[in-house]
This record gives structure tokens, sequence and C-alpha cells, in this order.
């Protein structure tokens, strides 16, 4: 395990393009405060009192990137199955709970973490915290919930992956990319895998991950922590230390030599794309200032209209209909810095890649300027402010950043990090990762139909 | 309604109790000196303004031939306005970190605007421009073209964008409902700058305007921004009339394909929102297959057999038409045993309608979960918004709990039968094999 102080990962998704001039950097989640449970539970408390409604999260640090070989698919299985009843609550009692106080649910696996959920008007909270602290160590699985639930996962595979040409280009991608760690895996796992799971497979894993002092709680909304405290202390605080979990390996990368293509060729598609991954640092894996000044890279290569793949490629050049970077910072190991685009009218992939070539060559050669930067911090910092109106959304962002090692108080100082960045941070950043050698290329293409228009 | 004077009228309060006599939320009628009126939530906890706004007629409204105007016109009213061209209105956006969007369904063409109370002059002088002084410079209009035929383009082959085609095309035949909203490659190449300028002067009124604000603003600053924004808009709009429509026949699609897995549709007559049974047939179609872990359907398609992991039904209320909706997918080869068990649910439920307990849960789970519609600004504006269309009155927060509570099993039963009786549905399947 690689592991820094600074460890934080701002995963909010931002659905708007926001900036704000701030003369000093605000606090990412300002109210929010932390503590700790004898049995090791993380505990964080979000308050925002304006609506008499709470979110309740519980974050294990166990994803599918924690799997063995062969095991593929285990970590989002169990996720199925911890719906599926306890020695005190049978089978249902729990959704039906939440149903009965007009709760909504839900659960859902990364790559690195596994996290249930549940909204509620704030007097039920404490009810919530009993079930999910019963599920923490009391799960019963039978051989028939398996089975049934394994059905399901499959299905589920085929609505997202096998019946999507593009998600399938993405799991090939990564599986070009990674090529030492599970992050080359699917997170849904492969069909063939999945479908040898069993119960034993699940009864391990719950019993390798499981446990309080593994989990980070994250309670947002009309809240306190003195609440919060005394009802841990009553649910979550009576459930025993299982066991010490194993230590988080994420394999490191081999530095990369060769670029790489796939493509992926289905009869469904009827309209090309291309994608450049390229292996890049997380917060975690990566030094003091690198995330930072590669997530405002990424907001300056492709963050909306105003960038510079936007402004160059679908306006200039008129070459593509659309265009757009990301950097998916949120991971316990390495990371993926990527551009994508779709071609406009006539325009082919090569052309459409000439440009992208050209795009990258000018921003290594020339580097980014101080007003692009600028921007780009005015967007990040102003979505920080915008994210206070969203007690879920902080919940979540917090939760990836204490799952994957950072403290509140680093996940907190999120904005005056991304103040600090350099122009010449930035250009070290992009000069160091966007290399071909480091890339995978996925071109997404028809084929002639044998199906029916 | 109209005053003169200073300019501000506050017609009543209302407030949403939440959960159990907790806190409230206060909604407040706004007339600005012109007369256009907003539903305000006053919110100064966050630095953030939310309007949601909304224009009656949406692409139901497109001309013969022109599909897609009203979606192709959401995409460009924040592409260039007045003084500002393309690249100048979105740098301003961008500069003092505002969101505005449009969109286009089929009855409304609404917007959302969402800024930082700092820089709130500058969202309204860009919410004005966009809405009264759209330039459609040739460089957007044919951008946004572009990406509106390049997504068309992408989904052609889709199996799920198959379904609903096929689905659209049964239920609604020739009707406007059913052309897609964002057109076809022909109708969007067809469209010009004067198409745009028409929709345009003829839907963007102040008589057909809903508007919703949220956050920290007070009525008094509200008053006067609500005629900056929209107090140049034409008095009245010009809607074309649109039929009413109730889909009543018997239909089985098959369109084959060769996927793995099968994508399933169906749907029947429903209710359109201002019928009195609507209440009742939401309720209906929770139990049968609302969201969540606890529906019929759910447990016995997914829960009880793993057939699907995904399986609902709902209502799709539209202003001249009303339809219920099944949507599912499963391995190819179980398509026809889907398809037959969903019929016999759907078959029972129209015959013996559900439980005391069904009825005692779904009204339980459905009067808890209404305050937690009102979480953010911006899903506090566009509830309000929403019962604004829907001409439910500023006090239907407070009302619609108890219409709820009010619903009996005699109900349920009577709205199941006018929903579920009968062979009058369409089945779509893609991919299902032959039998």
């Amino acid at each position: 395990m690689r592991s820094t102080a600074r460890a934080f990962a701002f995963a909010l998704a931002v659905p708007l393009l926001m900036s704000v001039a701030a003369a000093e950097a605000p606090k990412f989640a300002k109210n929010a405060t932390s503590f700790t449970l004898d049995n090791g539970l993380e505990v964080v408390v979000i308050p925002d009192h304006r609506a008499p409604i709470v979110t309740h999260m519980v974050w294990y640090k166990a994803g599918a990137a924690d799997e063995r070989p062969g095991e593929s698919g285990i970590a989002h299985f169990l996720e199925h199955l911890m719906f599926k009843g306890t020695r005190n609550h049978p089978e249902g009692e729990f959704s039906k709970a939440v149903n009965s106080v007009g709760g909504n649910e839900n659960a859902f696996t990364t790559d690195d973490v596994t996290v249930y959920h549940q909204t509620v008007a704030k007097q039920h909270l404490p009810l919530m915290m009993e079930f999910e602290a019963d599920r923490m160590a009391n799960l019963v699985l039978s051989d028939a919930a398996v089975k049934t639930e394994r059905d399901v996962i499959l299905e589920e595979r085929r609505s997202r992956i096998d019946s999507d040409p593009r998600a399938q280009l993405g799991e090939a991608v990564r599986a070009t990319l990674f090529q030492n760690s599970r992050y080359g895996v699917p997170t849904i796992g492969w069909a063939h895998e999945m479908a040898e799971l069993d119960l034993a497979d699940a009864v391990s894993w719950y019993d390798r991950y499981y446990t309080p002092n593994n989990a980070v709680v994250i309670v947002a909304g009309d809240v306190t922590e003195a609440e919060v405290r005394q009802l841990a202390d009553a649910t979550y605080g009576k459930v025993a230390r299982r066991f010490d979990p194993p230590p988080r390996l994420r394999a490191t990368e081999p530095e990369p030599r060769a670029a790489r293509t796939v493509t992926l060729s289905d009869p469904q598609v009827t309209q090309s794309s291309m994608q450049r991954v390229y292996l890049a640092p997380s917060y975690v894996t990566g030094k003091p200032g690198e995330g930072e000044a590669l997530d405002l890279l990424a907001e300056i290569l492709g963050g909306g209209t105003t960038s510079r793949l936007y402004r160059d490629l679908v306006v200039g050049k008129a070459i593509a209909a659309s265009a757009g970077a990301f950097y998916q910072s949120g991971t316990l190991g390495e990371a993926m810095f990527g551009f994508y685009g779709v071609p406009r009218g006539e325009a082919t992939l090569a052309e459409l890649e000439t440009a992208f070539d050209a795009a990258i060559a000018e921003l290594l050669d020339k580097g980014v300027t101080e007003a692009e930067l600028a921007g780009a911090k005015r967007r990040l910092l102003a979505a920080t402010v915008y994210a206070e109106d969203n007690a879920e959304a902080l919940a979540r962002s917090l939760g990836t950043a204490l799952a994957t090692g950072a403290t509140l108080q680093e996940a907190q100082n999120w904005p005056a990090a991304i103040d600090a960045v350099t122009v010449d941070e930035v250009n070290a950043a992009a000069r160091a990762y966007l290399d071909i050698r480091r890339s995978v290329t996925g071109y997404l293409v028809g084929e002639p139909s044998q199906s029916p228009s | 309604m109209k005053l003169t004077g200073t300019a501000v009228a506050i017609g009543l309060f209302v407030s949403l109790v939440m959960a159990e006599g907790a806190e409230a939320i206060e909604i407040e009628r706004v007339v600005s000196p012109k007369g256009i009126e907003a539903w305000l939530v006053e919110e100064h906890t966050v630095p953030v303004i939310a309007v949601s706004f909304a224009f009656k007629g949406g692409s139901a409204q497109d001309p013969e031939g022109k599909a897609g105007v009203a979606n192709m016109l959401s995409g460009l009213l924040d592409e260039g306005a007045g003084p500002l061209d393309s690249r100048a209105f979105q740098a301003a956006l961008d500069a003092y970190s505002i969101g505005l969007s449009f969109d286009a369904s089929r009855d409304t063409f609404s917007g959302s605007l969402r800024t930082l109370s700092e820089h709130r002059d500058e969202a309204v002088r860009l919410a004005r421009l966009a809405l009264t002084q759209p330039r459609f410079d040739a460089e957007p209009v044919e951008r946004i073209r572009s990406q509106i035929i390049t997504g068309i383009k992408a989904s052609e082959r889709d199996p799920g964008e198959i379904a609903s085609r096929a689905m659209m095309e049964a239920v609604f035949g020739a009707h406007p409902y059913g052309v897609p909203s964002e057109g076809t490659v022909e109708s969007v190449t067809s469209i010009t700058a004067d198409d745009l300028r028409a929709w345009h002067r003829k839907l963007i009124a102040r008589d057909n305007l809903e508007v919703a604000v949220v956050g920290d603003i007070d009525a008094e600053t509200l008053a006067p921004m609500l005629d900056e924004i929209f107090g140049e808009l034409p008095l009245k709009a010009n809607r074309i009339g649109i039929p009413d429509l109730a889909p009543r026949q018997a239909k089985a699609i098959d369109v084959p394909m060769t996927i793995p897995q099968a994508i399933i549709q169906i749907a029947g007559n429903g209710l359109k929102r201002d019928d009195p049974d609507f209440i009742a047939a939401s309720v209906a179609s929770y139990i049968l297959g609302g969201g969540g872990f606890s529906s019929r359907l759910y447990k016995e398609i997914r829960e009880k057999r793993g057939l699907a992991y995904s399986v609902w039904l709902g209502l799709i209320p539209l202003d001249h038409a009303g339809l219920w909706f099944v949507s599912t997918s499963t391995r190819a080869d179980q398509a026809g045993t889907v398809v037959a068990l969903i019929e016999d649910e759907i078959a029972r439920f129209a015959e013996e309608g559900p439980t005391e307990q069904e009825l005692a849960d779904a009204k339980a789970y459905l009067i808890g979960s209404y305050p937690l519609r009102f979480d953010t600004s911006g899903a506090i504006s566009d509830q309000l918004l929403a019962i604004q269309l829907e001409d439910l009155g500023i006090d239907y927060v407070n009302r619609r709990n108890d219409l709820i509570a009010a619903i009996t099993i005699e109900d349920i039963r009577r709205v199941s039968k006018r929903l579920f009786e009968g062979e009058d549905r369409v089945v779509v399947r893609v991919g299902a094999p032959e039998t």
C-alpha cells in the first residue's frame, strides 16, 4: 500500500460551470466534524438545518480492487446480498422499515469502496443506524438467496455492459491501461467469474472487510455532532471489532513504454467516437500538489464550453460534435486522466485524432496561461460554495476522501490546496503524464449491420 | 393582481409542514410591478439563488415537418444574445459562475438559473438577454445542430431507443406526441434560424409563464427582478391547440435483434394529471411497480426469480394524454416468461386490487417521503414549478399528503380496473427470440 498524508480526492460531481472571485479559499464542507468510536468506527457529521432530513451513509473500505484473482465481482455481489437479512431482522425487514417511514435507500460499489445509504426524516435516523449497525456483524446468507441474487447481478451486467458497446469499450480500455493492478478488472466483475461466485465466497468477503474498524459513517442533515455521538454509541458502538482487515494492496504499474490502441466494433454503433486515457497518479499516489494540478488541468483542457478542447475542436475547427477531458482522481491506487470526442459531420476518427494530437502538443509546448489557471480555480472554488446547498453531495465527497485515507481536515482544506497550484505545476503535471507511451486510445466503430434498422 | 406603486404584492404564505410538526417551508407569492407572479422560498443559509421557470407549450408545438425546433432552441438560447456572441456569452456565465440552461419537453419549455447571490445582477442580465434577444448566429446554430444530429444518429440502433420509438409510434401514431421531441435527422437538418425565431416569438411569453425562486433573496428584491428578466417578453403566447388522445389498442410489436438482453416495454391508457382519480392511480402504480425494493413486480420478477435487475411500472401524465408504462430487460431467452409474469401481475391487480396492508405501506411511504423532495434549493424550486404547471394551487404542499391519506382500497380497485382491466395495451419487445 502506498499512501501519503495528502490523500484527498475531490469526487463531487459538479453539474454546472461555476466560478467565484475568492479573496480567500473557502473551506470544503466547513461545518463538518468527526470522531472515532472505541471499536475503531470513524463518524463524520455534516450539519445542515435547512430541512428536517438526514442522509445516513456507511462507507466500507473495500471495493472491487481488493478482490483476489478469480473472484471478480464479489465486492459488488456482497453489496446486493447485504439486503438479504440478519440474525435479528429477516430479509426485507430493513427495506420495509425504510419504506414505512418514507425513506429512500440504495447502495453502490466502486473499485475502492462499498457504500450503503438512506435518506429519511430526521426522527428516523436512530432506526436506520440500528439496522445498519446490525448488518455490519449479523448478516445471514442462504444458498438459495445467493443463487437467485447471482442471476440478478448477471442481468445487471447484461444491462450495463453487455448491451452497451460504449461500456464494453470502456472495459477494454481499462483492462489495457492497467497492466498490473486490479483496476483493469471491471467493478461488476467478469461474467464467467461472476457466474461461479457462491455462498462461501460471499461469507469470506464479509468476514474479511465488514467490521466497524474498516468503515466510515457519515450523517449529513438536520443533526448535531452531540446527537449523532449519542446515537452512534448506542448502535454502532455495540458492534464489536470483528477482526483486523487485510492491508489494502494496490499494485503499482510498471513504467509504461508502449502506446496502445483498442477498437470496439459493433453493429449497434451508428456514430463512431474515440477516447484516450493516460496512466496518472491519484491524490493518494501522487506527489503533494499533483492531484490538484491534474484536477485543474482537466478543467482547463476539457471542462465545459470555455475549455481548450471545446473552443478548439468543437467551435474553432468544427471537427468535433463534442469533446472534453476528465481526471478520475478519487482512487486509492493510480488513476486515469483522459479526453474523449465525437467527430462532427463528415469528419473521420483519424482527422479528429490528428486534431487532438495537435491540441495536446500545443499544450505541452506552450503550457497553460495564468488566465486559464485563474478561470479553472474560480470554477472549482465556486463549486465549493454551491456544494453547501447539497448535504448529500457533501457526504459523498467526504466519504470518498476519508475512505481512501484522507483526514477530514485535509478534505476541508482542499480549496486552499487548489488555490495554491501554480502554472508551472500544472505544466509539469501535463508534461509528466500526457505522454503517448502512458496511454491507451480507444475507438468505437460500427460494422456492416446484421440486424434490421 | 397587477400592482403599482412600491410594487410588491405578497399574497399568502403557505407552510409545508415537514415530517411530524418539524420545521416548515414557507412559500410566498410575489407579484412584480408588471404583474409577473413567482413563488418564493426565502432561505439565506447558503449564498445561492435558484430560479426554475417554464413556458407552457413544448415540442408538441413544433410545426409539421420541423420536429425538434423547441429542443434545438433550448440548446441555442445561451449561445449568444444581445451584444454578446456565443463565446462572450459563455465567457460571462463562466466568469460569474452562473448556471443557465434550458430544456424542452413535450408540453413545456423550461429554464433553470443558478447563481451565487453576489453575482445576482449579472445572472439577471444574462437570463434576460437569453430570453429576449437570442441571436441565432450561424456558427452556434450549425454547431448545436451537429450535436443534436450526432446524438440522434448515435442512438439509431440502441435497443432501448428502438423500443421507445416503436412504443411512442404505436401509442400516439400521428398525434404530435408520436414524433420524437429531438426530431429526426431530416427534420433537424431542415430547421432554419427563422424557424427558431418563429417558435421563440410564439411561445416565449408572459401569459404561459410560471416561475419559482428559492434561496438567498427576499420578496422586495425579487419583484423588480422578475420584471428585469421576463418583463420585456410579449404578453401573450400563441399556442396551437393539441387534441386529447386516449390510446386504447391491443398490439404486440417484436423487433428482432441479436443482443444478449431483450428490452421489454408495455404501455396502456393512463390518466391525465387533472383526472380526479390521479392520486389513487399513483398509489396503485406504486404498489404494483413503484421504485424501491417493495413493489409486486420487483418481488415477483427480481427478488423471487432473479429474472431482471430493474423492473418498474409508472404513470406518464401529459397535458393531452396519460399512459401507464412498464420497463424491464432480461436475458433474451427469458423474454416470453417475463412478459407473461408481468401480464399476470397486472391482471391479478386489476381483478383483486391490493391488500389493506399493501395500501397502508404504500401510503406510509408516499406520505413520509414527500419532504425528501425538498432538500436542495434547485430541488425545491423544481417542485414548486411542477405544482404551478399542474395548476394544483400554492397550498398543494399542505394538502398533498392528506389526499394520499384519504385514498381507500375501493379507490384503488376502481382505478386499477380503469387502468389495467382488459387487453388494451402495447407490448414492445426488442431482441426477443421468435417463439
